[in-house]
């Protein structure tokens, strides 16, 4: 697929850098010229948005990655990251429950149905227990057993010997998001640090399992901070970018916080995209109410190249219909399964 | 466990005393009352998490593909 160059490109110098940079190079750009792509005007949006829609398809291709995402255990975790719905230390609404093996397997088996080849479980705790370790095992073996997708790991912060136990199970990624710039971290979540989460990400690669590590933008950081987190996030190369928007949930802080601007939504796409030249940029919560239908298709046309379909953790995603209509009216294959590990 | 339909409106928001979304007190009728207007808009976003019969707290999993509620008293609603 090949885009006549948008005209617009060349008139903004941080657009023409970055396609010499980002597109012909392959170097993602540093956290200064990303917030110089943040602070773009709204005419700029369009030619950014292209400009990163071409560096997706020259380094990462025209395939979009579809996965789907289940909770395994729900609520009730002891960490206080303020835009969660499921901290067991906010007046939420949300109440602790366990999916049981057979429910999961069925969704395993749904989320194949739609052409996804990932699927991630997903636990509300700060790190895993000897009950829920033995738990993923059971379910790694039962969802083998009966369909055939990659199987992803989300469960908080992890042990050596747990990094060990998942990579050996057959789990070939694992999800650990920063969330947001190391600068605001500390007003976000008190319970842990961001050192923290940086060993476990850090782990993760060592023991060869992929690194799934996203961002939650939104959550009142200024554009500097979300040019620092691109960049934190470009220096851990992860392999994959999970992009969340602020749904602000009742009971939690950040339940008056707002929703996110569109533009900036789409803005920030396009920066983490010329952050992230090779890496999986994923679709993932908050996207229905900060961008609505239009801003599906425009992520998507502007860096994106991987989505959640259906539900999210505790909130309803799009029908997965919409999204693989979506897909392919654009043209855009969806990835093949292939057995990693 | 029973399926209860009537324990939700069209979308598991009212048709009880309470409210799904915010498990404020809500005329039951549809369509919903002005106070709980955005609340009907949010549970075509969000399963709801109240009962609309007694307002207990449900427990809610969610899927890809859909959703259950469940009330200790009045059973489960499925989506
Ligand atoms: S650790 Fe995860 S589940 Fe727990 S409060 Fe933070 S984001 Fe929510
Ligand atoms: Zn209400
Ligand atoms: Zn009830």
């Amino acid at each position: 697929m090949t885009i006549p160059a948008h005209p617009a490109i060349t008139r903004y110098e941080i657009l023409e850098t970055a396609s010499e940079q980002v597109l012909e190079e392959g170097r993602g750009l540093t956290q200064e010229q990303l917030l110089e792509v943040l602070r773009l005007p709204d005419e700029a949006l369009p030619a950014a948005l292209q400009l990163a829609h071409e560096v997706r398809l020259r380094h990462c291709g025209e395939d979009v990655e579809v996965e789907g995402i289940i909770s395994i255990k729900t609520g009730g975790c002891p960490e206080d990251c303020h835009f969660c719905s499921q901290s067991g230390l906010f007046d939420s609404p949300v109440r602790g429950v366990w999916l049981d093996i057979p429910e999961l397997v069925k969704a395993a088996k749904e989320t194949a149905a739609t052409g996804a080849t990932e699927f991630c479980i997903v636990a509300a705790v700060r790190g895993p227990d000897i009950k829920l370790m033995n738990q993923i095992k059971f379910a790694i073996d039962r969802i083998n057993e009966a369909v055939e997708i990659n199987i992803a790991c989300s469960l908080g912060m992890l042990t050596q010997h747990q990094v060990d136990q998942l990579a050996a199970w057959g789990v070939h990624r694992y999800n650990h998001n920063l969330e947001t710039a190391r600068s605001y971290f500390p007003q976000v979540v008190t319970t842990h640090s961001y050192e923290e989460r940086l060993e476990t990400c850090a782990m993760v690669k060592a023991a060869g399992m992929e690194l799934c590590c996203g961002a939650l933008i939104g959550m009142g950081e200024s554009l500097e901070q979300r040019a620092e987190l691109a960049a934190q996030l470009a220096a851990l190369e992860p392999h994959e970018v999970p992009l969340n928007f602020l749904n602000p949930r009742p009971g939690t802080p950040l339940e008056n916080q707002g929703i996110m601007d569109g533009k900036d939504a789409l803005r920030a796409i396009a920066a983490f995209r010329l952050a992230m030249p090779r890496t999986v940029l994923r679709y993932a919560g908050g996207r229905e109410l900060t961008l609505g239908d239009l801003g599906t298709r425009d992520g998507l046309l502007g860096g994106i190249n991987a989505v959640i379909v259906g539900n999210y953790l505790t909130t309803l995603g799009r029908p997965a219909d919409a999204d693989l209509n979506l897909l392919v009216e654009l043209n855009m294959p969806i990835k093949e399964f292939q057995k990693s590990l | 466990m029973k399926t209860v339909p009537a324990a939700g409106g069209a979308n598991g928001s009212s048709n009880g005393p309470f409210c799904g979304h915010c498990g404020g007190p809500d005329g039951g009728g549809l369509p919903a009352s002005d106070e709980h207007r955005r609340c009907v808009e949010l549970l075509t976003l969000e399963p709801p998490r109240y009962c609309a019969n007694c307002r207990r707290r449900m427990k809610v999993q969610v899927t890809p593909a859909g959703w259950s509620a469940e009330c200790s008293r009045h059973g489960v609603l499925i989506r």
